[in-house]
């Protein structure tokens, strides 16, 4: 604050020198208005300085530690740390169990592939006039809007032995005698199902908003030339949310390879389902291994920008033009 | 051109805060004593704590009321911590972490002296107290026990006795066949692991890594073990017991959803038939048995089902310890409340714990295992950071639930491998950890 006080006055010193300069190709009045005034330079930052300071405070300087720390031995609450260079790095890279959890990134991101399609399809049947239309939008949504860890918890008793889903099942006269999160591939499976469940209201209310966002003359004017519902979609709807689509993409992305809540409550990582976050907390404050922990984090980091790179380049982010 | 200065004020701001982070406190290495003169006692210290649920239920808040009888210038506030380990660990990177709190587990015992103020010089501490072993660092020690726990097997006697067991089973091979016996006879899962919630397969398991040979140095000899699995160790012995209870279907059904709250109502109850836990645990049984309606008098507690010439071996270890922050300003009333707590509150007692006071006798939990002749082995703490060194490098956990867990998954078929390839395994991150550290 103190500092962008004193910076104002040479500010206003140097602007003055340099007007006559200026103020022919401006063409602005001859008199000093208000625009000239050294406050109205400094009146953005204000603005600007409770976000940034925020930003900073609690972005970037923790990031810029965690950088840090990676290139060090810390093991997160001694005093002393020493800088060990690329260590971390080089031992991240030369074990190859830390990058095989990232197999289990693929049930999340099969079943992100599901949550898409089911969300793009309720969407779109919501999007015309049905009725309960709101009812069923905040159905679909409201899951999201549950905390994690309750969802954790929930999902927890609802795949224990002779849980919900087990009687639910009997109901129908199938066995339910099969631990659900017993082995690794059911395991697996069973939380990516709970993700499911938890973020298709997230895709579903993105998708909605931006199908709601077409012009409704469009439709008239399809349902004119006689298209049905399908054609309606695939050349109304389908290049109309494009952008949002492939945002959705990258958050499926990025999302499947950083998960951590719900296999961190409901299993702990146990019987296969661990994923790299939840590796990266075990390094970090089970074996106070804060230094690597660092690096894992900076790699996945990294990963996931290349990951949005490459997309974006696949599919370049072209404005849409419907009409 | 008129961005410029602004953003690299910000940018130096922002690494002068960086650099300020890294810096840590010094300590002043000063004694913490309590004066003999009660009424020199003075200040406000703030004591933290796990038991959030003495807290809580203002238990703590009458100790803290005796105390204040006898120091009538002090005052004791407590903060509950639920996640302990956790929170502590970060506050400890600041100078505010209370005035006496339970030293977290996963400070190195080197970095005692920067965080601890001594409590006296060792020599003279082992005669009053038990388990100073574990806080010594360069002839002083820095903290004093909570309480002592031994280990041993929770059970329910009425269950046992159904299936018309009446005596403790001396090796593993006995116990097998009583949990089998039980599976028969009764209703009850003879053995709960409590998976989910994993704790009860770290500590207890490993807490009774003496239990075996009977030596106060088994978990210290592991710092020098390059094969710490190898058979008739007493980590295969154990970790082999495990793996048979569930591999032969002694335990629960789905071991993934497990839960510890409930757990303790069925063992009252009967529905469960044993768990390996501690002394501390008993009392916790009988409560929740007097809860449940049931009689308390059924929980029973068995040392390890291994014996070496004829007697069963326990092995005894303290608890959390408490110690005072080096940075505290009332180091003599903190001190004066440490000792006051382990003197005179009598709160290891209730725990069902062994006082750290050599003078108090063993708890009324521990009469049967007086009574059976059980040897009492209070483990050496001699070698433990260089221990705990080599298992946070080879990134086994000894403490930690996921290995034990792993070893579970493979008994029950979930993941694949066999027992003899996953102790090899073991054995050889263990070996390749131990040439790089701990030494």
């Amino acid at each position: 604050m103190t500092d962008t006080t004193s910076k104002a006055p040479p500010a206003h010193a140097r602007h003055a020198t340099s007007s006559p300069r200026r103020r022919p190709g401006r063409g602005a009045p001859p008199t000093r208005s208000w625009h000239d005034h050294p406050l109205r330079r400094i009146t953005p930052w204000l603005f600007l300085l409770a976000p940034l300071a925020l930003l900073i405070t609690f972005t970037y300087i923790p990031v810029g530690n965690m950088i840090y720390y990676s290139f060090t031995d810390w093991d997160g609450v001694s005093p002393d740390r020493e800088i060990v260079g690329l260590d971390n790095y080089t031992q991240l890279f030369t074990r190859p169990e830390l990058f095989r959890v990232f197999f289990v990134s693929f049930y999340y991101l099969a079943a992100s592939a599901v949550q898409i399609v089911i969300a793009l399809y309720f969407a779109t049947v919501l999007s015309f006039d049905l009725r309960f239309r709101n009812f069923f939008k905040g159905i679909l949504f409201f899951p999201y809007l549950i905390n994690g860890v309750a969802i954790g918890f929930v999902f927890l008793y609802f795949f224990q032995d002779g849980g919900t889903l087990d009687s639910v099942l009997s109901w129908f006269g199938v066995g339910g005698d099969h631990a659900w999160l017993g082995d690794p591939e059911s395991a697996n499976t069973s939380l990516a199902g709970v993700s499911v469940w938890r973020f298709t209201g997230l895709n579903f209310v993105l998708f909605l908003g931006a199908i709601q966002s077409i012009p409704g003359e469009l439709y008239e004017a399809a349902q004119l030339d006689g298209a049905s519902r399908w054609q309606q979609f695939r050349h109304i709807i389908a290049p109309g949310i494009r952008p949002v689509l492939s945002l959705s993409v990258i958050l499926a992305i990025s999302g499947s390879l950083a998960v951590f809540e719900i296999p961190y409550i409901m299993t702990g990582g146990a019987t296969g389902t661990s994923t790299f976050v939840i590796q990266t907390v075990k390094l970090a404050f089970q074996f106070n291994k804060t230094g690597l922990a660092s690096a894992c984090a900076v790699v996945l980091l990294l990963i996931i920008l290349v990951v949005t790179w490459v997309q974006r380049r696949l599919v370049p982010d072209d404005k849409v033009d419907l009409v | 051109m008129r961005r410029k200065p602004l953003s690299a004020v910000l940018l130096a701001t922002a690494l002068l805060t960086v650099a300020g982070c890294g810096g840590g406190g010094s300590s002043s290495g000063e004694a913490a004593t309590a004066p003999k003169d009660p009424e020199k006692v003075s200040g406000t210290i703030t004591v933290l704590t796990n038991r959030t649920d003495l807290v809580q239920d203002g238990t703590m808040k009458k100790y803290a009321a005796e105390f204040e009888k006898t120091y009538p210038k002090a005052t004791v506030k407590f903060q509950g911590v639920t996640d302990y380990e956790g929170e502590v660990k970060i506050r400890m990177n600041t100078d505010n972490y209370g005035d006496v709190l339970l030293i977290p587990s996963v400070i190195a015992k080197g970095d005692y002296p920067k965080f601890f103020a001594p409590l006296g010089d060792t020599k003279d501490m082992e005669k009053n107290y038990r388990f100073t072993g574990k806080t010594d660092v360069g002839g002083k020690t820095y903290g004093i026990a909570n309480f002592g726990t031994v280990n041993g097997l929770v059970y329910n006697k009425a269950v046992w006795k159904k299936a018309g067991i009446t005596d403790w089973p001396t090796t593993p091979a006995e116990f097998l066949d009583n949990l089998k016996q039980i599976k028969a006879k009764t209703d009850a899962t003879p053995y709960y692991t409590n998976f989910k919630d994993g704790w009860p397969l770290s500590s207890p398991w490993t807490n009774s890594i003496g239990s075996v040979s009977g030596g106060a140095d088994a978990y210290a000899d592991l710092a020098t073990s390059d094969k710490p699995w190898t058979k008739g160790s007493e980590l295969n012995v154990l970790d082999t017991l495990l793996y048979d209870i569930v591999h032969d279907k002694l335990s629960e059904k789905d071991p993934t959803t497990t839960n510890w709250e409930t757990s303790k109502t069925d063992l009252a109850k009967g529905k469960i038939s044993s768990m390996l836990l501690g002394s501390w645990a008993v009392n916790q049984m009988r409560d929740a048995a007097t809860k449940a309606g049931e009689n308390p008098d059924d929980i029973g507690f068995m040392p390890v089902p291994v014996q070496k010439n004829g007697t069963f071996s326990a092995t005894m270890l303290s608890d959390y310890q408490l110690a005072v922050n080096t940075h505290s300003e009332n180091k003599p009333a903190a001190r004066a409340w440490i000792d006051w707590f382990t003197e005179k509150s009598g709160f290891a007692a209730k725990e069902g714990g062994v006082s750290a006071l050599t003078s108090i006798t063993f708890p009324d939990v521990l009469k049967p295992y007086q009574d059976n002749d059980v040897k009492l082995v209070e483990r050496s703490e001699a070698r433990t950071v260089q221990v705990d060194a080599i298992d946070n490098a080879a990134e086994i956990g000894l403490a930690k639930q996921d290995y034990r867990q792993k070893l579970i998954d493979i008994a029950r078929g979930a993941q694949k491998g066999s027992l003899q390839g996953y102790f090899d395994e073991l054995n050889k991150r263990w070996a390749e950890a131990a040439a790089t550290a701990g030494n």
